[in-house]
């Protein structure tokens, strides 16, 4: 579990991130949600240390990481696993070897073995034939699946998915969502998934956090989304037609 | 951002780099493929600058000097000491700094901007010392043999410019190579050539590291990279110049 207590971000003059809380639990997908610049990915950045808070404290399972030993907070960052907007998989290195390259770096394991685990991963997010090409050569959604592979190789505790829909098409988008379900119900992270899509937030958002103007404007689960009064946060749902005829159907329903 | 901020930041790098590798063994098979990309594919531009420098410097010195109260054998001393004491030491370093150091700022900042140093930060990785400490191992233990190689060539190249043409015979010139040979000339620009070996790689190293934005920064980065880099190497060069041979 991860607990986020009264987190506050400022760069420069701006302040991204105003006291924060939130609870992410394990073996869910914990959604953080809002609109482009609301500050959902540097609130995700300051959770797995790549930004240094003002104010406020990450615990991961009780032990407040900005307060860990150098040494300590490393070892937290092997439990983690990120899959980045980007992918951010390394050009210069195949398939095979981005997905290898968490064990080959901290694992214990023969050359052998570890080739095994990587395919495995690759096997787990059904890309496994496009193991000998390099990031160049495969498509948004096949690198999208193999930086989820990476994530994954060293069975970390806690998943991070940074836009994991951004530039895909809908159809591989619903299987990145439904890969990401899979992996936190077979591996029970504790996942935390940070998106503006609505269709994913309705796929796989068990526990969801709206973030408006750098604070917590919201937190509950889907079906409590579809049902709220919270003015921007309905602003935010139903901007598109779909979610607006979702909404309307919901009304006549009633 | 002022300049001791930028030199802060720097020292923070540097002492982030000198870290102790997670993995000897990928550590030294990384230096070893940035030893490949970094130096050895360096040699062609190295090689070819250095024999035609060499050529021009012969030629000119005894374009210059063309007067019977000067031996012959001096164009040949002249050449030597031009080549070993300047050109192989500190024009080749300004040259790789244009080089190497674009090449290592532009493939740091891609890698920034694309998140890829963000990840290795997360895995636990010391993204500083994996990605800089090879490339600077590298250079170090390479830069030197090409600029042995730049001087070998640069002398051949002086001297088959200046036998060919005939403004020098081979005995005199061979005879202008050898007279007051000092060793410690050449372990000068060794040491030069370390130095500015080290220079390059850090100085393009951190214009990459701090990479902010998109591919248009990461294009200031490089140009940076190489134009920092040489004005460091100049500030270098005279002050070891002033230090070892004075």
């Amino acid at each position: 579990m991860i607990v986020v207590e009264g987190l506050s971000k400022r760069f420069g003059n701006t302040q991204v991130l105003t006291a924060i809380d939130a609870a992410f639990h394990k073996g869910r997908v914990n959604q953080i949600i809002g609109r482009s610049g609301s500050g959902k990915s540097v609130l995700a950045k300051c959770m797995v240390g790549l930004y240094q808070p003002e104010e406020g404290r990450v615990l991961y399972e009780g032990r407040s990481f900005h307060d860990m030993e150098e040494e300590e907070r490393r070892q937290v960052r092997q439990r983690i696993g990120m899959l980045f907007q980007g992918s951010a998989l390394f050009d210069s290195l195949t398939v095979l070897e981005n997905v290898m390259f968490p064990l080959r770096m901290f694992g214990t394991m023969a050359k052998s073995e570890m080739q095994d685990r990587a395919h495995e991963c690759l096997r787990l997010v059904r890309i496994q034939e496009k193991d000998g090409l390099f990031p160049a050569q495969i498509s948004g959604g096949m690198q999208k699946r193999v930086g989820i592979a990476r994530a994954i190789v060293l069975e970390p505790e806690y998943l991070f998915c940074d836009e994991p829909n951004s530039g895909l098409d809908p159809q591989t988008a619903i299987v990145i969502d439904d890969l990401i379900k899979e992996l936190t119900e077979s591996l029970g992270t504790t996942t935390v998934v940070i998106t503006h899509d609505m269709n994913s937030v309705m796929e796989t958002g068990e526990h969801i956090l709206f973030i408006h103007q750098g604070r917590k404007w919201w937190e509950g689960d889907r079906e409590a989304l579809l049902h709220t009064d919270n003015k921007e946060l309905i602003e935010f749902v139903f901007a598109g037609n779909l979610m607006r005829q979702v909404k309307e159907a919901m009304t006549r329903g009633r | 951002m002022g300049m001791i901020v930028h030199f802060g930041r720097y020292l923070n790098l540097l002492r982030e780099t000198f870290s102790r590798p997670e993995r000897w063994s990928i550590f030294w098979r990384r230096t070893v493929e940035e030893m490949d990309l970094l130096g050895v594919q360096s040699l062609g531009i190295v090689a070819l600058l250095s024999a035609f420098m060499g050529a021009v410097i012969t030629i000119q010195t005894k374009t210059n000097i063309d007067s019977p109260l000067i031996q012959a054998w001096v164009v040949g001393f002249a050449t030597r000491q031009s080549v070993i004491l300047e050109f192989s030491p500190t024009v080749i370093s300004l040259i790789l700094a244009g080089k190497v150091g674009s090449n290592i700022a532009a493939e740091i900042g891609s890698m920034r901007v694309k998140e890829q140093i963000d990840a290795l930060d997360i895995m636990g990785v010391n993204s500083a010392s994996y990605l800089i400490l090879p490339k600077l191992a590298a250079t170090t233990m390479i830069n030197p043999f090409l600029v042995m190689i730049s001087m070998f060539l640069g002398i051949f190249g002086g001297w088959l410019a200046g036998v060919q043409s005939g403004v020098i015979s081979s005995e005199d010139f061979i005879m202008g190579i050898q007279t007051g040979f000092k060793p410690f000339h050449v372990t000068y620009a060794l040491v030069k050539t370390v130095v500015f070996a080290f220079i390059i790689t850090t100085v393009s190293a951190y214009q990459g590291y701090y990479t902010r934005g998109g591919t248009r920064e990461v294009g200031i980065s490089s140009t940076r990279a190489v134009v920092y880099s040489n004005v460091v190497i100049l500030l270098a060069n005279l002050v070891l110049t002033r230090v070892l041979l004075l």
